[in-house]
């Protein structure tokens, strides 16, 4: 980095301490009044000079929590509960995601053959598809048509173990909600990926097949270890996806399987907003992504480049 | 990396035997690869959404299936486009993706002209302003309704502070507030589009734009501007059909109100589903969404085909001149 940097004069540099105060200062904000208690927030007293607790966060966490803070007589919030749904269906998701997504990717960029372009055009267009134009069909497919007959041989099995009357069906599980997800993000991680294998030169491969690797091989292991950062970026934007969704969650989720953004927005339209809790809530909500964004912000400026400039 | 693949070679013949294998594979390994794909995005997307063209038609309950539902044609439709509450929402989506990209576009290129500079601890500062579009929907409303809050949010204790009148920030100017929200989210996106096309400009032709004794906005408007323009095309199309999925940070802001004033389409899609419990009028309208997405989309397809088509032709040009 011996680069010489150029002079730039005062008034420049102040510009850019606004801009990072107007787009930082509003998660510093909550971030400072997550650990406030709500007569701090509400008393109006200057923003800063204010005991610190973390009161809020055990309110939050209470039903994971090893002990029970003395503050609460009652546990009504199941945050705990609803991060741990949030983590499993996120992780599985991105994971799912990203194996399906880069084989269709591989397939699309290396192999001419019937049916691709249909193919290549299709997953372009779904792209575009809001997540709330799926509600209506998502929910009445999943809780009407995707169903085991709770007569029939499995879903008899399934509910025996796990109890329940009528019909076993999608609706209300994990696995609902991550084929969904999984549905949804695979367009924009094919795109993405393909601008990453297009760069990946056939010699390689070329080279593994003349010493005998079969096209798993080939693919498991030239191909994968050279894209990736595109992997990186694909699971970040898959991850921040399928962690922040709030529509889809909260028409296919039951009690057991609710996810941290339907706990906020059902504690959001109260009459009486709790601001301490909901602030912890949402900062718990925040951190990984803002875990991300200060690891790896280069593999996401990366993937946002090579997704919008190169399609 | 590739070591490991490139291992395994004995005999010539065995390789032969291999290579026979492989070819006969070779037919059927893209089809492997694409399969769970295919499978996936068949049954939870293209699926879903025939579904949903055929429960338009019909007059649908959830407590229905769709099957028992009554087949009504195209009344679904016909009703929504004479109800005024459809129309004004239909008007609130359009106004709120027309300024939310008209200010992000503005902001964010300026931004990147202004920051388009040699200087320590750029990388630090792209991290910081991708932060805002990295948070939930969710939390990004939460912070706002809070900061709007008329009492005891920052902007009005400040106002207050200051001495000047308070503002009904999401009674009144609901609107505006919620674009404002959207921008602060959302600007840094085409900032970082927007400097990464200015970063990979010919750096020759700014040479002989400065040799020749342009200024710096004359640089910025006739040769800056002009050559970024077909990323800067895709980037608003893109953030434009963006634009149109916004539901959460409305959703946790105002709810769609006060009255209609903030209720965007997907707003009033979901609405009509989970509390008015019409699930056809639900479908008719996301089928009217969806039809104005996909005339989006097709607009950038053809332009980025275009695009390529003219750069070609240029190439071609070139090449010939040479």
């Amino acid at each position: 980095m011996d680069q010489a940097y150029d002079k730039q004069n005062p008034a420049f540099y102040a510009v850019i301490a606004l801009l990072v105060f107007m787009s930082v200062g509003p998660v510093l904000l909550m971030f400072v009044n997550s650990f406030k208690l709500d007569v701090d927030i509400i008393g109006g007293t200057s923003g800063l000079i204010f005991l610190p607790t973390i009161q809020n966060y055990e309110t939050a966490l209470c039903d994971i929590l090893w002990y029970e803070p003395e503050h609460l007589d009652f546990c009504s919030l199941k945050f705990g509960g609803a991060f741990i749904n949030s983590l499993i269906i996120a992780l599985v998701s991105t994971a799912l995601t990203l194996v399906i997504g880069c084989m269709a990717a591989y397939a699309l960029v290396r192999f001419r053959f019937m049916g691709r372009d249909t193919v290549s055009l299709t997953t372009l267009m779904v792209r575009m598809v809001p997540p709330a134009v799926l509600l209506v069909p998502v929910f009445g497919l999943w809780s009407n048509e995707f169903c085991l007959d709770r007569d029939g041989l499995i879903g008899g099995a399934i509910r025996d173990v796990f109890g329940g009357r009528g019909d076993v069906c999608l609706a209300g599980t994990h696995t609902g909600i991550i084929l969904v997800y999984v549905a949804m993000n695979l367009p924009f991680v094919i795109w993405i990926l393909q601008s990453f294998i297009v760069q990946v030169p056939p010699s390689l491969e070329e080279a593994a097949r003349v010493d005998g690797a079969g096209p798993f091989q080939v693919f498991f292991l030239v191909v994968l270890p050279l894209i990736k950062p595109g992997l990186a970026a694909a699971a970040i934007f898959t991850f921040r996806i399928a962690w922040n969704e709030y529509l889809l969650a909260s028409a296919l989720s039951d009690r057991d399987t609710k996810t941290v953004p339907i706990l906020i927005v059902n504690n959001m339209s109260e009459f009486n907003v709790e601001w301490g809790v909901i602030m912890a809530t949402g900062m718990l909500l925040a951190i990984p992504p803002i875990i991300f964004t200060l690891f790896a912000s280069r593999q996401i400026i990366t993937g946002m480049t090579a997704g919008a400039v190169k399609g | 990396m590739a070591d490991a693949a490139l291992t395994t070679s004995s005999s010539s013949t065995a390789r032969q035997a291999q290579r026979n294998r492989a070819l006969s594979l070779n037919r059927l390994t893209p089809y492997m690869f694409m399969a769970p794909a295919v499978f996936i995005m068949a049954i939870a997307l293209l699926y879903p959404l025939g579904y949903m063209v055929w429960g338009s038609f019909r007059d649908w309950d959830p407590s229905q299936t769709i099957g028992e539902a009554e087949f009504v044609g195209l009344k679904n439709y016909i009703t929504l486009w004479g109800d005024p509450n459809f129309r004004e929402s239909l008007w609130v989506t359009l106004k709120f993706a027309f300024f939310v990209v008209t200010f992000e576009m503005v902001i964010g290129v300026g931004l990147a002209l202004l920051l388009d500079r040699n200087i320590r601890g750029m990388s630090a500062l792209r991290t910081m302003f991708i932060l805002p579009m990295m948070i939930a929907p969710v939390v990004v409303g939460l912070m706002w309704r809070y900061m709007y809050h008329p009492t005891v949010g920052t902007f009005n204790r400040t106002l207050d502070g200051l001495g000047l009148p308070t503002v009904d920030w999401l009674g009144q100017h609901a609107l505006m507030s919620v674009i404002i929200a959207d921008i602060w989210q959302w600007t840094p996106f085409i900032f970082i589009l927007a400097l990464a096309a200015l970063q990979s400009l010919p750096r020759s032709a700014l040479e002989a734009a400065r040799i020749d004794g342009a200024t710096a906005w004359q640089q910025i408007w006739y040769i800056k501007l002009p050559l970024m323009l077909p990323v800067l095309i895709v980037t608003g199309l893109l953030r434009l059909i963006d634009a149109f999925k916004v539901l959460e940070v409305i959703l946790v802001m105002t709810e769609g109100g006060p009255g209609l004033s903030t209720e965007i389409l997907a707003l009033r899609i979901s609405r009509t589903a989970t509390e008015f419990r019409e699930l056809g009028v639900a479908a008719a309208m996301s089928n009217y969404l969806l039809l104005l997405l996909l005339a989006l989309t097709m607009g950038m397809f053809a332009f980025t085909r275009w695009q390529e088509a003219r750069a070609a032709r240029v190439r071609m040009a070139a090449e010939e001149d040479s």
